[in-house]
């Protein structure tokens, strides 16, 4: 038999010391332990604002939940009674507004980027004002709506609240979408290319089909980004107390400037809707991104 | 010239005194179509922008047979075999000199399409390289391209079935392709490659990525698509050569001129090659001198 050896330690056949014990007392040992300890903590910690946010809004919001929250004008002001419906109907109508105008040309400008542009000036420059546009504050894109829309057609309107939003989204959109197309492997354009498939039908039969679950994920996150904004509404989109009737130059309630303008309200009954808009606008964002979820992983599977 | 003649044509040794590039190459007469061969490779120089990758490289195919190109590595058997589809034109560079007869017609010639060149040439690649789609699509994928109008069911079964693939994915044709082993995933490709009925199918070591036991099997594979088709396959596997090989011809590498530039040194029937090669850089390769 081997001295030594940790199976005749374990048994107790040997009176040497194993010297493949674990112990703490091993400094390297203790180390260890400590640092997964403390990591551990600290990634709890970084769920806690999070949940607690879930928490607050539930317990404030939840009991404001109704059918009637939902298929309701919002109240004057000192009034009880009313909903939300408005606001929830007007933020749908600015996101497919937002999306009509900034999904098209995200994607186009990914596919641009990803297949055609490759390192030239121009994908340079593009490349670089979309780094720039992501980290631009989001007033500026509701300035930007002001000058080009509102100042232009003389109005606060869904339509300039929709372009605002889509400035929001491009550069998500063509980002997120250029790298997941980025990321179908060559080997597989190689195969496209060598069945005799023209450039154009190697990107759309192959490449986009390949990268969509890529370039939904960037789809999903520039719609969650664009519904929880507020500031660029403020000034484009403005508020409304009415329903949504089919017209794009009438300014238009939303969920994000309904919380921000009732819950600085003197009435307490506005400020409980703005906890009730806050928790379905939180549970919106929360659907849309497990849809994606679901959406993006059903085509793996099979 | 008989094509099915099983006896060795002399006209197709070369060595290094007999492949010289002052013959002159004439699209015209030089139509060796008619002779059998379904493709006549002529490659003179073959450049990668100034780095001359092959030279005086000689190769007819003749149908139904497989021709095997062996050789060390560097050598450029990959290159000659990715300028007989036209490949070669997605690297930057790239500039033959000589000529490349298909069926006849030059497919360098300024007014060739090289997207209807690669439609009907097949090719399969060193790794396994399904579309990340399902097992049908991936094999109606040449199907669609060329919109054929048919029956799509029986041609991707038929594909499948050349393809010795068949009984294991019947039952899950609309699962995805990537889901494969990497033998099946190689003979999904061959599949899809053979559902357009190509003229010719050209293999880029095929089974490199791949096991013993699934290199065995597209080895038996390639031996029954002999039948239809008309197969050139690069390897780096000498017994695989002589397995399954027709013809096979060896290039070398010759780095004298400061370069590393590929060359053919002897193109011949692959038992004649194997058993009494004329060159001694050939015999030396052969007993394993160098790899």
């Amino acid at each position: 038999m081997m001295p030594g050896n940790p199976r005749t330690a374990e048994t107790g056949a040997s009176s040497e010391v194993n010297p493949f014990r674990l112990s703490l007392s091993n400094p390297r040992t203790l180390f260890n332990r400590v640092l997964t300890g403390v990591a551990l903590l600290l990634s709890l910690f970084a769920l806690l604002p999070l949940f607690s946010v879930l928490y607050m809004l539930i317990v404030r919001g939840g009991s404001m939940l109704s059918f009637g929250l939902f298929t309701q004008l919002t109240p004057g002001a000192g009034m009880e009674g009313g909903g939300i419906g408005n606001a929830i109907l007007g933020t749908l109508v600015v996101v497919v507004v937002a999306s009509l105008l900034s999904l098209p040309l995200g994607f186009l400008a990914a596919v641009y980027l990803a297949e055609y542009g490759g390192d030239s000036k121009l994908a340079v420059v593009v490349r670089f004002a979309g780094k720039v546009l992501t980290g631009m504050p989001s007033i500026l894109a509701g300035v930007f709506a002001y000058a080009t829309v509102v100042a232009v057609t003389g109005s606060f309107s869904a339509l300039a609240g929709g372009v605002a939003m889509a400035v929001l989204m491009v550069p998500i959109v063509m980002l997120t979408a250029e790298q997941a197309l980025r990321s179908v492997p060559s080997k597989m354009k190689m195969a496209a290319l060598g069945m005799g498939a023209t450039r154009t039908q190697m990107v759309l039969r192959v490449v986009v089909p390949t990268a969509m679950p890529g370039i939904l994920t960037g789809v999903m996150l520039s719609l969650a980004r664009a519904m929880g904004e507020t500031a660029p509404l403020l000034f484009t989109a403005l508020f409304s107390d009415y329903w949504f009737e089919g017209k794009l130059q009438a300014p238009i309630a939303s969920l994000a400037v309904l919380i921000y303008n009732f819950s600085g309200s003197p009435f307490e009954h506005l400020v409980k809707l703005a906890w009730a808009a806050s928790l379905v606008l939180v549970s919106l964002v929360l659907v849309l991104n497990v849809t994606a979820q679901i959406v993006i992983k059903r085509p793996k599977e099979q | 010239m008989n094509v099915d003649a099983v006896s060795p044509r002399p006209d197709i040794h070369h060595d290094r005194t007999h492949t010289s590039s002052m013959r002159p190459i004439d699209s015209a007469t030089h139509d060796r179509a008619a002779d059998g061969m379904i493709m006549d490779c002529r490659i003179q120089k073959l450049f990668y922008g100034n780095f001359l990758a092959v030279r005086d490289t000689d190769l007819p195919i003749i149908p139904n047979e497989i021709t095997s190109f062996i050789g060390p590595s560097g050598c450029g058997k990959s290159t000659v075999l990715r300028s007989l589809n036209r490949m070669n034109d997605f690297i930057v560079g790239f500039r033959l000199q000589g000529s490349v007869h298909f069926r006849g017609h030059d497919i360098y010639a300024s007014h060739v399409d090289a997207v209807a060149v690669r439609r009907s040439i097949g090719m399969v690649f060193q790794q396994p390289n399904p579309f990340a789609m399902s097992i049908y699509k991936n094999v109606a994928f040449g199907l669609r391209l060329n919109r054929f109008k048919g029956d799509y069911d029986e041609r991707v079964e038929k594909a499948l079935r050349d393809a010795a693939l068949w009984d294991e994915v019947k039952d899950k044709l609309h699962t995805s392709g990537l889901a494969l082993s990497g033998g099946q995933q190689q003979r999904l490709c061959i599949a899809r490659a053979v559902a357009v009925e190509p003229d010719l199918l050209l293999m880029d070591e095929p089974c490199s990525a791949l096991d013993p036991i699934a290199t065995r099997r597209i080895e038996e594979l390639m031996l029954e698509l002999k039948e239809h088709y008309t197969i050139a396959i690069v390897t780096h596997n000498l017994q695989q050569a002589q397995r399954v090989a027709d013809r096979t011809a060896f290039l070398f590498v010759d780095t004298t001129q400061g370069g590393r530039t590929g060359y053919l040194i002897e193109y011949r029937p692959t038992k004649e090659l194997f058993d009494d090669p004329h060159e001694e850089t050939t015999k030396a390769y052969i007993r394993g001198e160098f790899s």
